[in-house]
């Protein structure tokens, strides 16, 4: 344990860690070692600052930090919830593997523009700290564009038309759901209550009686689809089009840090500003249900016509963040508890998928699932992560992925919701459907000409292996010992 | 001598002015630097009674003179024109270190009698921040104006005409208000603020059709002199067609300024029950402050000229700040002076960061914004925050004005001011976006600064970087940290500064 | 029809300057000619500098300067006196109009210079090119 002090500044150097970072990896440009030295020294600095509060937080404590008074009723304010530690401790520690990663991807393709790279790199993690230990809405609001602004660079990497395009809607979606939904939701919100703290637990909200039934549902609905990072369908169209970012923003950014930013707001709001009573009362939790719903199914339908790995990955990531929003929206404590570890069992399977494509690409140059017939027999130890992770995405035991499962269906069964059921298990069909080929190929498919005749295709080098093998045995441990990271989840719900 | 500071405010610079335009055999190094020497000290004087306004809680009236009103001349500086001084003193300080290499360029054979007019308009602007009488406050209005005529029209060419057309409208402008001065004398016989306002709330004045007629006029005429839309026409062309170093003094502060003289006339002299319930305008107000965000931005939308589009772009503003002033609440009023200081800043810091980049590439249109990011870092950098200001991006002052605004507008109601000020930040958001792309990632046709995935590290030495000079890049850089600055002291601003000033009655 | 007219010659002074104010408007609008605009202004402006001096104005007061009775008793009488403020104040606004006139003037020789002419449209014209 250390002194109490310590825990009020522990959040804040966790959140500059990687803002420190940046001016000096952008003067160290010229020496690319000492730049990576830069990016690895705050990452383990954020995460080791991370992890510090751990006990803290598990003893039940909430750490509240003012930062700045910026408007005379508002602060930007950091606090510290179990709720909020969940999100930290997945994406500080997958900074570390993204990081080992990103540096055998991009010198192993030699990429442009490198050093931009890593300081957007940074500070995209600086701002989702931000956004996990934002302790009112206007704190992660700011992180929240941050974001979106510093991600722009990371997705029109390659600066061609494409990725131009790509980038262009990447933010138009963003930009305009957080201006043209967030901004003004959350000042009719103040307008109403008078600040925008987060509640201290999940069932009564910070919405004062007595407002009308409309007015709520109105600021819900923005909530819901203005937090466009979350791929809520029709407000998901940016992200297979930002998937023509290099792999490893696509794994980092992509299927961890930005969507799992818009999930984890718009689960905070709706736990922590709504609140599980009004959202019971006015029906609002089931309405959700049913539109995310809706993604959950269309996604996947649309991840089986897609031939492009990555492009199915994408669709893949936006029926899974249906299912964190999806538990929520039930608002049955299993259910809430099976949406909320979803956020950490999607990210470490999702970060193995998009990492294997990566080093699929990397190896062989090949981005479409039809060419990689035979290719596991190349690459085991990538293909056996990917099938892992896949299995995780599917639902099957013993990986994390069956956890989230598990507490959904019960969480389901508990709010009497009968269709539910039955959108999880065509969801679990649908998986099937669209992962196990790509494995089932890879392995037992015959390698077509361009991979047997060609000796230099080979396993992906062992700097990028070795985030793939660790995250996807982490993914196994998280299926087996559930108990870790359920700990902190009980505690939203208790 | 700090009893005396509310002159000095004035004085320094009117002084400078007549001294500067006799010093032309001196060369215009002596010049340049009496210039900047007034203006500093002004700014000190500046600083020095905001302190005191702050420290004790009440307005400070200086007699000019010692001749005690309503017979003399009184300069009132409150917290409100505090404020104002201040965010004029620094834009003024700032375009004047930032004028050395435009202003030379502009004006190789007479720079003193520049800098006189530059001083001048300066001595006008302050002035019109601290008067205390409604007459004063005309001739200092065309003060500012002719010497603004003068600066504006030193742009040469295509800037003659303009400036002639901005001239017959200023004068309309100024001579509405003198009419409405007039009515109100009339009725009152006062000319001083506060004994106006004191007359002005009897009863028998509130229904007076003079008193009425007397207030349309000088508002009519302020929001000619704000260009409020519709009647905004003759800013953009003057505007754009001036030299570097007059927009970048020009631009923030006229407008703004007009704007502060709306809401003295609107809450000093009348009164916020007068303006709200007699008058009762409002919702049309509103509507044409709507208008003129969203007008304002679809035409900056259209502009291929940059400092066209940010001609534009201040129409829109303008838009916010009236507006915000006609919300007739609390949140609204804070919105409307909150974006005088913060749209001074923001305006100035676009036009001086557009002007490096003119000086650098000689190019007025988009495409000047090429592959800037690498040539011109630290202008691109104060560019995008400016940019993001506009767009009204956390923790940029920009997203602070617009905060208070959209609460106000909730607050009263005016849901088609909410829709305007939620366009004019996506419409802003995509002029600067298209903007922003070319000067990060440079013409997609370029070979040279496209690359692909060739070129490791290109980022570091194969575009040649070729910043603007000194003089230009630090107030540039002082103007870009100003905006994140008054960003995040929005609190302080807003409590020892703005809440003083709400009007009684909200 | 008598009180119409009553309405209109009670207040002729207004009138007039009415008048004058909207010939000069007309003419700094609607003409073509830029030097008619400036003349148009010039309209405007006195317009209003009648205005205001018109309602300076005091049937049998003297100027403000305190008289003496042949008794060397001054007459403090505020009634016997003009109040001199408008005029002091348009005597101000004078100057003003001059100014602007100047500046105006100075102006429009720089366009007449560039652009060969002083009509509107023909110099809207050679901006086009």
């Amino acid at each position: 344990m250390f002194p109490v002090s310590f825990y009020q500044i522990a959040p804040v150097i966790a959140l500059c860690a990687s803002l420190l970072a940046v001016p000096l990896i952008a003067v160290s440009g010229r020496h690319p070692n000492l730049r990576e030295f830069w990016t690895f020294a705050a990452a383990a600095l954020k995460f080791a600052m991370v992890l510090s509060l751990t006990g803290w937080i598990l003893a039940g404590n909430v750490i509240t930090v003012d930062l700045i008074n910026v408007l005379p009723d508002i602060s930007i304010q950091l606090r510290v919830d179990s709720f909020g530690m969940v999100f930290a401790l997945v994406s500080s520690f997958l900074w570390i593997a993204a990081a080992l990663y990103t540096v055998g991807y991009m010198r192993g393709l030699a990429e442009h523009a490198q050093t931009r790279f890593f300081v957007c790199f940074a500070l995209s993690l600086c701002a989702t700290i931000g956004v996990a230990f934002s302790g009112n809405l206007l704190t992660m609001y700011l992180f929240y564009e941050m974001l979106s602004l510093s991600t722009y660079p990371l997705v029109a990497h390659h600066q061609d038309r494409e990725g131009r395009g790509g980038a262009r809607k990447y933010l138009t979606f963003l930009l305009g759901g957080s201006v043209g939904m967030v901004l003004p939701a959350m000042i009719i919100l103040f307008s109403l209550s008078g600040n925008l703290d987060f509640a201290d637990n999940i069932y009564g909200g910070i919405i004062p009686q007595g407002t009308g039934n409309l007015l709520v549902t109105i600021l819900f609905v923005a909530f819901l689809f203005g937090f466009a990072k979350n791929g809520i369908m029709p407000m998901h169209a940016w992200l297979p089009g930002a998937m023509v970012a290099p792999t490893p923003v696509s794994a980092l950014l992509h299927a961890v840090a930005v969507v799992k930013v818009g999930v984890f707001c718009t689960a905070r709001v709706m736990l922590y500003i709504f609140g599980i009573d009004v959202m019971d009362e006015l029906n609002l939790g089931v309405a959700a249900a049913y539109i995310v719903s809706f993604t959950i199914v269309t996604a996947s339908i649309i991840a089986l016509t897609k031939d492009n790995l990555k492009a199915r990955l994408a669709y893949s990531t936006i029926s899974q963040l249906s299912y964190i929003i999806l538990g929520v929206a039930l608002l049955t404590p299993s259910a809430v508890q099976g949406g909320l570890i979803h956020i950490v069992n999607h990210a470490f399977a999702k970060i193995t998928l998009f990492f294997c494509a990566g080093a699929i690409y990397v190896a062989s140059r090949k981005k479409n699932i039809s060419e990689m017939s035979g290719l596991g027999r190349v690459m085991p130890f990538t293909f056996g992560a990917f099938a892992l992770a896949s299995l995780s995405m599917i639902g099957a035991p013993p990986v994390g992925g069956f956890i989230t499962k598990w507490y959904l269906l019960v969480g389901a069964l508990d709010a009497g919701q009968t269709a539910i059921i039955l959108v999880l298990l065509a969801s679990t069909m649908l998986n099937v459907a669209y992962f196990g080929p790509v494995t089932y190929k890879a392995f037992f498919g015959k390698p077509n000409d361009s991979i047997s005749e060609n000796p230099k295709i080979k396993e992906a080098p062992l700097i990028m292996l070795v985030p793939i093998v660790a995250a996807a045995i982490i993914s196994v441990l998280l299926g087996i010992f559930p108990h870790i990271m359920m700990q902190f989840v009980r505690m939203v719900t208790t | 001598m700090m009893d005396q500071t509310p002159v000095f405010i004035i004085a320094i610079p009117l002084f400078a002015s007549l001294l500067l335009t006799l010093i032309g055999p001196l060369g215009p190094r002596v010049a340049y630097g009496l210039l900047i020497g007034a203006l500093s000290l002004s700014l000190g004087a500046s600083l020095a009674t905001m302190v005191r306004v702050v420290q004790t809680g009440q307005a400070i009236h200086y007699y000019m003179g010692d001749w005690l009103p309503p017979m003399g001349i009184e300069l009132v500086i409150d917290h409100l024109s505090a404020a104002v001084l201040v965010m004029i003193g620094v834009c003024a300080l700032l375009s004047g270190i930032y004028s050395m290499h435009t202003a030379g360029q502009d004006n190789h054979d007479r720079l003193n009698n520049y800098y006189a007019l530059f001083s001048l308009l300066v001595t006008g602007l302050l002035g019109m921040a601290s008067a205390g009488d409604v007459f004063n406050l005309y001739v200092l209005l065309e003060i500012s104006a002719l010497a603004s005529y003068g600066l504006l029209a030193r742009g040469g060419g295509k800037a003659y005409f303009a400036t002639f057309k901005y001239l017959v409208m200023g004068t309309i402008g100024a001579c509405f208000y003198l009419l409405g001065v007039g009515y109100i004398y009339i009725m009152t016989g006062s000319l001083n603020m506060a004994d106006l306002a004191d007359i002005l709330s009897r009863e028998s004045l509130q229904e007076s059709v003079s008193i009425r007629i007397g207030f349309t006029l000088i508002i009519l005429g302020i929001w000619t002199k704000m260009a409020l839309f519709p009647l905004h026409a003759w800013l953009p062309n003057a505007y754009s067609r001036a030299g570097t170093a007059t927009a970048c003094l020009i631009a923030p502060l006229m407008t703004k300024v007009s704007v502060y003289i709306m809401l003295r006339m609107m809450f000093t002299v009348f009164s916020a029950d007068y303006i709200f319930n007699q008058i009762a305008w409002s919702s049309l107000v509103i509507y044409m402050a709507s208008a003129a965000v969203v007008l304002g931005m679809i035409t900056a939308f259209a502009q291929r000229d940059m400092r066209k589009m940010l001609t534009y772009i201040i129409v829109a503003e303008i838009g916010y700040m009236t507006g915000g002033a006609w919300l007739a609440n609390t949140a609204g009023y804070t919105g409307a002076v909150y974006h005088i200081l913060a749209d001074g800043l923001m305006t100035l810091s676009l036009f001086m960061a557009v002007g490096a980049i003119i000086y650098r590439t000689g190019d007025t249109s988009a495409n000047a914004m090429q592959g800037i990011f690498r040539r011109m870092p630290i202008t691109a950098a104060v560019f995008l925050i400016g940019a993001a200001s506009i767009v009204g991006i956390p923790p940029t002052c920009g997203f602070f004005s617009k905060w208070y605004l959209l609460q106000g507008a909730v607050q009263a109601g005016a849901w088609i001011f909410v829709a305007a000020l939620l366009i004019a930040g996506l419409m802003a958001a995509i002029i600067f976006f298209r903007l922003l792309e070319a000067a990060f990632f440079g013409n997609l046709d370029d070979e040279g600064l496209s690359v692909g995935h060739s070129a490791p590290h290109s980022g570091t030495g194969a575009v040649q970087m070729r910043e603007a000079p000194l003089t230009m890049l630090v107030p540039l850089a002082v103007a870009g940290a100003a905006l994140l600055g008054l960003g995040i002291y929005t609190n302080e601003v807003v409590t020892y500064l703005i809440r003083w000033s709400v009007p009684a009655g909200f | 029809m008598d009180e119409f007219f009553f309405f209109i010659v009670a207040k002729y002074n207004y009138w007039a300057s009415l008048i004058l104010l909207f010939i000069g408007l007309y003419g700094m609008i609607a003409k073509n000619n830029l030097m008619k605009k400036i003349i148009g202004m010039v309209i405007f402006q006195t317009a209003i500098l009648i205005f205001f001096v018109s309602i300076g104005v005091k049937w049998g007061a003297s100027v403000p300067i305190i008289r003496f009775f042949p008794d060397k008793q001054p007459l403090l009488d505020a009634t016997a006196y003009a109040n001199p403020l408008p005029h002091v104040l348009i005597l101000t606004a004078i100057v003003v109009g001059v100014a602007v006139l100047g500046v105006a003037l100075a102006i429009l020789q720089n366009i007449q210079r560039i652009h060969g002419t002083i009509e509107e449209d023909e110099i809207l014209e050679d901006m086009r090119k």
